[in-house]
Parts: C-alpha cells; structure tokens; sequence
C-alpha cells in the first residue's frame, strides 16, 4: 500500500518545525538503500582523492622524468608511469579535481541558467514561454555531445571552455524539467490564493514554487553530474577539453590509446577511475529519487 | 489526429530556423580565419585572396547567412572546403554508415535491454533485479571510447579475432561488413542497452501497479500472460517516447565510437570537419542531424498518440 | 574456449584473403587525402596518390637527382629564361586522350589562372608557355628561377587530361591523369581505390594491379592493421612502435630521412608580441644551445629523428657540411642568457598537441628550463596554430615543414624579409641578397656557395632553431618486394609486387 502524500503545501510552511517529517523519512530510506549508500560512498571518494591530490600523491604529475618511462606497474609506481615518465597515479588523482570540477561547475552552470529560465517560462507563460521553450528547443534537437563540440571548438580547448560547453549543452534539461514542475505547482490552489492576497510574482516564485521544484531538480543535477565527467572525458579525449600537460582523465586516455600495446596500463587506471566516479553519481542520484519520491513505497 | 500532427510540424519550423541561426552563427565565432586552414602548409597568399573572394568571407554575416540559405533552400549544402566534395554526397555517403552502426547497437541494445528489464521488472526486489540494476548502472557509467579502446586492444591487438578499424559496405561483402561493425556496434550499444533496461524496468513496475493489472491477477490470469500481454503491450508507450530520446544519444555515442574505430560515418565526418574548420560540412550536417531529430521525435509523437488511444480524442 | 574462436576467426580471414585478388596493395595513411585535383591539393598524403596517379613533367631519384619523367630532355637558354622540355611520344591519359605540348600548356595555365589554385606562388616565376611542336614546349620565365626544375616535379608539373580541365569539381572528383593507376573510387575519411592503367607508357614495370590507400590516423590501430594483414604497408610508423617493429621478423622496416625538418621560431617582428627578448639573438642562440638533440632523438625518435641545424636536408647536394651542429652546452646558454641582461626568461610557447610534438615540447622544456628558460606551454590545433603563426600571436612556436626538393623551398620563403611563411617576420638584408641571388644562379655550385654563406648567417641570427630533420619511417609486411623509400615520402610503386 503506497503511503499517503503528504499535503504540499505543508513543505512551504514547514520551514518553521525544524526538520519535517518527510526529510527524517527521506534519509532513513536513503540509508537504507544499499546502492545508494555506495555511489555515497564512491562520490566522497572521488571528492577526497581531488582534495587531497597533493598529499596523497608521491610524485609530480606534470614533471617529465625520461628515465622512468612507460614502466609496468611496480612497487615505486603502483599503476606505472605514462610516456613522459609520470607517475600514473599521481596524475590520476590531480585528474580527479578536473573531472570533479567539470562534472560540477558545468551542472552548476546548466542549473544557475535552467532553473531560472524554467521558472520564468513556467509561471508567466504565454510568450514569455514560447520563446524560451523555442530556445530550449532548438538546443535540444543537436544532439548533446556535437553541440558540446562545436562549443567547445568555437571557445577553443581549455577546461574552462570544456565546462561552459557541457553546462550550456546540458541547461536545455533542466529549463524543460523546470518548467513542468513550475506549471504544475502554479495550477495548486494555494499559489491561486497567494495571488489573491496579492503577493508579488517574485514572492511568489521564490517562497512556494522554487522549493517544491527543488526535490527533481537535485535528482537531475546528480545524475547530470555523471553525464558531464564523461562528456568532459569526451571531450578532452578528442582534444576539446583540458590539454596536456595538465592531468585530466580524458586527456590521459587520449595520448595512452596511442601506447595501448607497449603500455596497457596508462589507459586501463583512468578509465576505471571515470567508472567509479560516473557510477558514485549515478548511484547517488537514483537513491536521491527514491528517497525523495513520495510514491514509492 | 491530423491536426495534432500538422501542430507539431508547424511548431517544429521556427525550432529548425533557430537551429540553422545558431550553427551558422557558432561558426562564424569560431577563432581564426577557416581560409588559413583550407591553404595548407603552403600559406599560399594568392590562394587565400582568392578562397575569401569565393567563399564571401568578406561580407558581413547576415549577408552570409542568407546566401547560405538561399542555396540550402535550393538542396546545394555547399562543397566541403577540403576536399571539394559535395556535402551532399558525403552526407549520402555517410549517413548509411552510422545508420548501420546505429541499427546494430540498437539491436544489441534491444535484444538485451528489454527483455533484461521485463525479467527485472517481473522478479522485482529480488537478487536478480539487484543484479540487473547494478549492472545496468555499470553498463552507462562506462566511457564508451574507453570500453572501446579496451575492446581493441584485448580483441584486435591480442587476440587477432576481429578488425579493429575501417569499413565495408554490406553490398560489397555481407559478412566481413557484420564483422567489422561488431565491436563498435557492442560498444555502442552497451550504455544504451543498460538506459533501455532501467527505463523498461520503471514502465512495467508502474504499469504492474496499475488497478487494472490487479484485476487481471485477481481474475486468475497466469502471472506469464499477465507480464507479457498486459502489461508489456502498455508499457511500449513510455519506451518508445524512451527510444526517441536515445536516437540522441546513439548519434553522440556513435561519435566516440567511430573516432575510436575509425569508421568513415557521420560522427567522424562531424569531428574532423570542427578540427579542421570544414564550415560547409559541420553546418550541412549539423543542420541534417537536426532536421532527423526533429522528424524522430515527431514519429515518436505520432506513435505515441496512436498507442494510447486516451490522447486521440485530445 | 579462446582457441576455437581463434580458430574460427583464422578461418573466416583466410576466405576472406582468397576472396582478394592477389596483387592488390593495401596502403595505411596518416592522414584522409584532401583534394584529388594537384592545383588544390595542399596536403602531403595527397601527393603520396599522386605519385601512383598521375606523372609529372620531372622526377627525382633516392639522391635528389632530377630524372626524365614525362619530358625526356631539357634544357635552358643562355639568359636563364626559357626552359624548354622534349616531352615522351606515345603517352596516353587515362581517358586515351593523348599526351603532347598541348597539354603541358593547358595544365600549366591552369595552375596560374585557376582561382582557387594553389600552385601560382610555385609558378610566380612563368611569364607564359609556348608551343613550339607537339612534342616540344617552352616555359617563357620573367626571371631566371633555378627552382622551377624541381618544383615542376610536384604537383606544379603533374599532368591531367585537358578535357576534363573545364570542370574543376570534377576533376577533384574524378581525376584523370597519365599515370600507372587510374583512379576508381574515393570515400572520404575511408579509402582511395586506383587500378592498373593497361596503356600506361612503362606499364610492366608495375606488376601490382590494384592500390587501396586507407587513412587510419591512430598510429597503433594503423599497425594493428598490418599486423593483422588486413594493410600490406604503411607510412609514417609512430616512433615508439619501432623497437617493437625491428624485433618482428613479419614485417620489414624501411626508414628514410626525409626533406623536411622540425622548428623552432620566435617573434622576432611579428606585431605586438614581440619583445625585446625574442629580438635579442643572444637569447634565441640560448635556445639553440640548451637542447640536446640526441637525447630527443634516443628518447623519443627512437633514433629516427636525425638532429638538424639547417635547413636543407642532408641527402640534398646543397648540404652544408660545414656548418657545426650545435651541442648542448648549457653553461655557455646561461652565460648568453646573462649577457643579454636575464638569468630567467619567460616565454610562452606554442606546438600543436599531437602525441609526438607534445613529448618532444615538454622535453625541451624541461631541458632549456635548466639554462634557464620558463616556458608556458600552450597547446593548439594545427588550424589554430597556422592563425597565430600569421597574426603574430605567439612568443615562441613549434612547427614542421614537410620540406621540398629544392633548397629554395626550404628557406626562401621562411628567411627573406617578406617570405610568406617567415612567421618570425626577420629580415636580414644580406640572406635576403644570397638567397635571391640562389634563386636565378643556375650552376649548381654558384647556387651552393650563396647558400651556405646564407646558412651561416642564418646559424648566427638563429631566427629558426632547427631541431630535428623529419623521418619517413615505412614499416611493410614481407609479402611486399621491392620497394624503395624516397627522401620526399612518397610512395613509388615501379617494382613493387607482392609475394604470394
């Protein structure tokens, strides 16, 4: 038997109790929820490793060394050295901060322009709408990744130019998904009732809709995060995104596909490390959408 | 039914006419002069007079804009600035490539997607939904040119089994055309696979909730037939709405991988023409690849309302 | 398990083999081939189908000798300003058409007149063509041009059958030319197919009947490929395969230093980045001295990246063997460094960022970082990093030339103070004076004088740091006999066949 929805309108009051109800049940469920609790895990991994890249590391990652190069994983470099002689693992660890970086500032980006938009296409409608869903449109109908490349081309290749590129390609989503929550909380009664009393449209906006599009919209970036690590990925394996010699786990893949007979390991650790930090998202954001779905039991 | 459908079409124009503006004008932006490229090591300075003058890199924007429609409008997408090749016929010569590319990942994705997400969906909360899920989660987390990368070297490099790079026309010689697309078809379609079965999951777990679902049960109906016949059949709406969303995915996907495997498709047409500043070929092509997204999703609508007769009336 | 399926692969490749027609040579390319027509053609693989294509007026020999091709004989008037060509009887274009003056006119014209063509700079020297008889014909010159000979055994001198001239799409489509293959399919970024041409004037000196060139730029799927035996050879090995290469017995490795070479410039007068650092030849001489070109050449050219201090490559008989190579001192660098009033120097520095460009860039950086240079490393797309070669926007920059026959294509226009290509934009009056001077000599032994004590000054100035002289390295499978690798990287396929 599914559990009763709790009335809507009560999370906008609830500010005042101190944790609601809802969030207690949210959490323990979240807890309870074995994979969840793993891509939990692996996210804080990936979020330690980018941290504390430059203790953890034994070993310059940017520093050439033409005595040591392409060496087989051994006890001194526990996953080899690439071809300029540099500790992989090192490189893999100040790669995370690129990957982390770019998976969340690009979301960042996508949710700060999104979710705005949305919101204003959603409430006020008509025009307002048609325009903005026209745009939404039209960058959704080019394919992601080949917008992200011709984006990424025109900035030219850099990190930063990587992550604007993602977060413009990805911010059509959450215009659409901000949108659909926003008509859908518009049409309760209780907005029709601040309306009556005269609240203004930014207060209303701010104080009833935006907090009830929050739950999907924290569901959306994480998974939205996964998707970003590997465009950046993408990208920086085609030469768009972060370029040697800083360490980004696509750029490493890039050069170690042209070494992947004489020295299989420089491709194998970083792609491992790109599936472990897209499957901790992944996980993170499915286990969020169940434990923020009221409907499932 | 006919006026949903002329609605759709007639909304679909402005988007595509936003499409063509927004290409159009990421390559004008793009940094440097596209002549500088086109003239080689060479740098021949008559040259480059002469490929402005043609190519009327000289007028103002707009100006070039509406000539670049005027000619798409007559059917010419111009000549690719390398090669002088017609975008035409390398979209002809292309197109088949990645559809074959994409048909073979959607029937890997398919053939394991769905009926993976139906056991799932059927043996809901025990080990082997667990399972599924899991690897379902794995199968979209990993980079696809990564998998593909590993593919060649533990398949081609080691153990000589398949191609690794290339193409051949299925014309030309069936099998060895099968062969050479099997692994980048397998790498393609394995994130896909894994999206399909977790969205095939979902729809019949919401569908096998349903009142009416219950009904059936209640009425004594073997829990086989009920699956396959009830709920499967109600379940296609949101997959196909599903499958239309992945046709995105596929050709981003194909991208990758044809790099990777260097097949002559779409996707590598797309990505050496952004290198090498081809403006003619990214702005042809960009706008076909949009144009097939719009009608894609436009049949999808389409089928859409034809499987759920509640919305015909709408 | 594994072996069944091996087994069953091998079984599958082998119909697959006799379903191929032996004699059919399976080339793997670097690069996808541009433009099919010479007047557009600008890239290097382009010419490597040429070559099996099309003839030109001219050839050269391994040893940069230029030998009879389509012309039989030649010879130069007195003023320097008519080279008129005998030309070979009984030549007939893929379309039967024949060959005569005529033609040679035709062509000629066209790589001046055509507007998109980019042969006229290669061509400035022509004033305009006679036709004295069928099988004669003379280049009228508006000055001596001592280059021309060897430019005219490029694409400047190739030559297309005149009635397919009208339509310049077409020809880029579909070639027609007079060479041993005639041209059968092209797919781009897949293959380019050619097939014997029975009526071929030398037609059984090429017992190879069918040539496929495939483009596959990842380097270890290219060599995969041979391996396997779907490629029968292939150019441009990466140089981190070939230990592995000249340990396999199956194949065999056939290098060649080639006419080209690696560079180093700096902004010496290119617009607003230029600074009073880059101007000072001290610090470039710093430069020079700071790299250890055989550490370069052990690490990461395998040994095939044969050190460089000049320009004209050292199979050229205008070699300057007299000139020292440049060893890496870097106690002099420093001491230069300091007398131009700096320990430490900042420079940005551009390279594109292919796999082997960005080894050799962080190398150096790492050694000239010892003398006391700090380069900030910033890497381009090629397309990228011709712009900024031209607009000036670079300190520092590393780039390749693919190198040509002739001295003059290789410092002309990099050296003299409005050479196209002299993205350094120096301008020493003296090398100006010598290499003109080069250009309308026409003994070869005037013509070397001028530029060694071109190259000399050049070593002084040091405007262009040469770093490595770029290899042709071929890597073939044992089926293929007979061939000969050429300085110019081109693949000539006279007695080339294959076994079995």
């Amino acid at each position: 038997m599914a559990t009763p929805t709790t009335p809507v309108h009560a999370r906008a009051a609830s500010h005042t109790t101190g944790l609601p109800r809802r969030k207690r049940r949210g959490i323990a469920k979240f807890m309870r929820n074995r994979a969840a609790v793993l891509g939990a895990a692996l996210v804080l991994l990936i979020v330690l490793m980018a941290v504390f890249a430059p203790w953890l590391s034994h070993y310059d990652p940017v520093q050439a060394s033409f005595m040591t190069v392409r060496q087989a994983p051994s006890a001194a470099h526990w996953f080899g050295t690439d071809e300029l002689g540099r500790d992989v693992l090192s490189r893999l660890l100040w790669g995370a901060r690129a990957s982390l970086l770019a998976g969340v500032v690009s979301v960042g980006i996508a949710v700060l322009i999104g979710v705005p938009l949305g919101l204003l296409a959603g409430y006020f409608g008509k025009l307002v709408d048609g325009v903005i869903s026209r745009i939404a449109d039209a960058l959704l109908s080019i394919p992601f990744l080949i917008l992200a490349i011709a984006l990424a081309a025109f900035l030219g290749p850099s990190l930063t130019n990587a992550m604007a590129a993602i977060g413009i390609s990805a911010m059509p989503r959450f215009v659409r998904l901000t949108r659909g929550q926003a008509i859908t909380v518009k049409a309760e009664e209780y907005v029709e009732g601040a309306r009556a009393i005269g609240l203004g449209h930014a207060r209303i906006i701010m104080r009833y809709i935006l907090p009830n599009v929050l739950p999907p919209i924290i569901v959306q970036a994480s998974l939205t995060i996964a998707t970003a690590i590997i465009a950046e990925a993408s990208l920086s394996f085609l030469g768009l995104g972060q370029l040697p010699p800083a360490p980004s786990w696509g750029s490493m893949l890039n050069t170690a596909k042209d070494f992947v007979s004489q020295a299989p390991w420089m491709s194998i650790f970083p792609g491992i490390a790109i599936f472990l930090a897209v499957l901790g998202f992944n996980l993170l954001g499915d286990g969020l959408r169940d434990a923020l779905d009221p409907r499932e039991s | 039914m006919l006026r949903i459908i002329a609605n759709r079409m007639l909304v679909a124009i402005p988007t595509l006419i936003l499409v063509s503006m927004l290409i159009f004008g990421l390559q004008k932006l793009l940094p440097g002069d596209p002549v500088t490229a086109m003239a080689g090591e060479d740098q021949d300075p008559q040259l480059i007079a002469s490929l402005r003058v043609k190519y009327h890199l000289d007028e103002p924007v707009p100006t070039q804009y509406v000539l670049w429609v005027r000619d798409v409008v007559h059917g010419d997408l111009g000549a690719s600035l390398r090669t002088d090749v017609p975008v035409t016929s390398l979209i002809a010569q292309k197109l088949p490539v990645t559809l074959q590319l994409a048909a073979m990942a959607m029937i890997f994705a398919m053939g394991i997607g769905i009926p993976a997400g139906v056991i799932s969906a059927a043996s809901r909360g025990g080990a082997l939904d667990y399972g599924a899920n899991i690897f379902a989660l794995s199968g979209m987390s990993i980079p696809n040119f990564w998998l593909g990368i590993m593919m060649i070297f533990i398949v081609s490099v080691r153990w000589h089994l398949l191609p690794s790079s290339g193409y051949v026309s299925p014309t030309e010689d069936f099998w060895l055309s099968i062969k050479t697309m099997l692994m980048p078809a397998l790498v393609l379609g394995a994130s896909l696979g894994a999206q399909l079965m977790r969205h095939t999951r979902s729809a019949m777990l919401s569908v096998l909730r349903t009142d009416y679902i219950r009904t059936a049960r209640a009425k004594g109906l073997l829990r086989g037939t009920v699956v396959v016949k009830h709920a499967f059949r109600n379940a296609l709406v949101p997959i196909v709405t599903v499958l239309a969303l992945l046709f995105g995915e596929l050709l981003a996907g194909a991208v990758l991988t044809e790099q990777v495997f260097t097949i002559p498709g779409f996707g590598k047409l797309v990505v050496d023409a952004v290198f090498n500043r081809d403006y003619a070929v990214v702005q042809g092509v960009v706008l076909v690849t949009a144009l097939c997204f719009i009608v894609v999703n436009l049949c999808a609508d389409v089928l859409y309302v034809l499987l759920n007769p509640r919305l015909r009336r709408g | 398990m594994r072996r069944m399926l091996i087994a069953a692969a091998l079984a599958l490749g082998a119909t697959a083999v006799m379903a191929q027609t032996s004699q059919t040579i399976r080339i793997g390319l670097q690069d996808d081939i541009g433009s099919l027509d010479p007047a557009r053609s600008v890239q290097l693989v382009d010419r490597i189908v040429f070559a099996s294509l099309c003839n030109s007026l001219v050839d050269i020999t391994p040893d940069l000798k230029i030998v009879p091709m389509l012309a039989t004989s030649w010879t130069t008037s007195a003023d320097g300003k008519t080279l008129t060509f005998k030309l070979r009887q009984g030549v007939k274009f893929q379309d039967d058409e024949p060959f005569n003056a005529a033609a040679v006119k035709a062509n000629l014209d066209r790589d001046r007149t055509l507007q998109t063509s980019n042969r006229k700079s290669e061509l400035a020297s022509v004033d305009h063509v006679d036709v004295i008889d069928d099988y004669t014909v003379a280049i009228v010159l508006k000055q001596p041009d001592a280059a021309l000979l060897a430019t005219l055994t490029d694409r400047a001198g190739m030559m297309l059958a005149p009635k397919t001239l009208a339509d310049p799409a077409g020809v880029a489509a579909h070639p027609v030319c007079s060479g041993p293959y005639k041209f059968v399919q092209r797919v781009q970024n897949d293959r380019v197919v050619l097939e014997k041409f029975p009526g071929y004037w030398d037609a059984d000196k090429y017992p190879v009947q069918r040539v496929i060139f495939l483009p596959i730029p990842d380097s270890t799927v290219r060599l995969a490929n041979l391996r396997s035996g779907s490629l029968d050879m292939l150019e441009r090995l990466a140089p981190s395969d070939v230990a592995s290469v000249k340990n396999d017995a199956s194949g065999r490795f056939a290098p060649v230093s080639g006419l080209g070479y690696y560079y180093v410039t700096f902004n010496i007068g290119n617009g607003k980045r230029s600074n009073a650092l880059l101007k000072d030849k001290r610090v470039r001489q710093a430069f020079d001295l700071a790299l250890d070109r055989d550490a370069i050449n052990q690490v990461i050219g395998a040994g095939i990246f044969t050190p460089a201090n000049q320009a004209v490559p050292k199979s050229s008989p205008y070699y300057n063997a007299s000139l020292p190579m440049p060893h890496r001192d870097v106690a002099k660098a420093k001491a230069l460094l300091k007398a131009a009033g700096h320990e430490h120097v900042d420079i940005e520095f551009t390279y594109p960022n292919n796999t082997v460009s960005s080894q050799i860039v962080q190398m150096m950086q790492a050694m000239v970082g010892e003398a006391g240079f700090n380069l900030k490393l910033r890497p381009t797309d090629y397309a990228t990093e011709l712009n900024a070669a031209h607009s000036g926007d670079f300190e520092a920059m590393y780039l390749g030339w693919s190198g040509r026959v002739d001295p003059d294509g290789n410092l002309h226009q990099f050296n003299t103070c409005a050479g196209n290509l002299n993205y350094a934009h120096y301008c020493n009056p003296e090398v100006d004076r010598y290499l003109d001077a080069a250009r309308v000599k026409l003994t070869a032994a005037d013509r070397k004088t001028d530029y060694d004590a071109a190259s000399k000054l050049l070593a002084e100035d040091d405007p262009i740091v040469y770093v490595y002289s770029q290899p042709w390295p071929f890597e073939l499978s044992k089926k293929v006999q007979g061939f000969t690798p050429y300085p110019d990287g081109l693949i000539r396929l006279r007695g080339v066949s294959i076994k079995g």
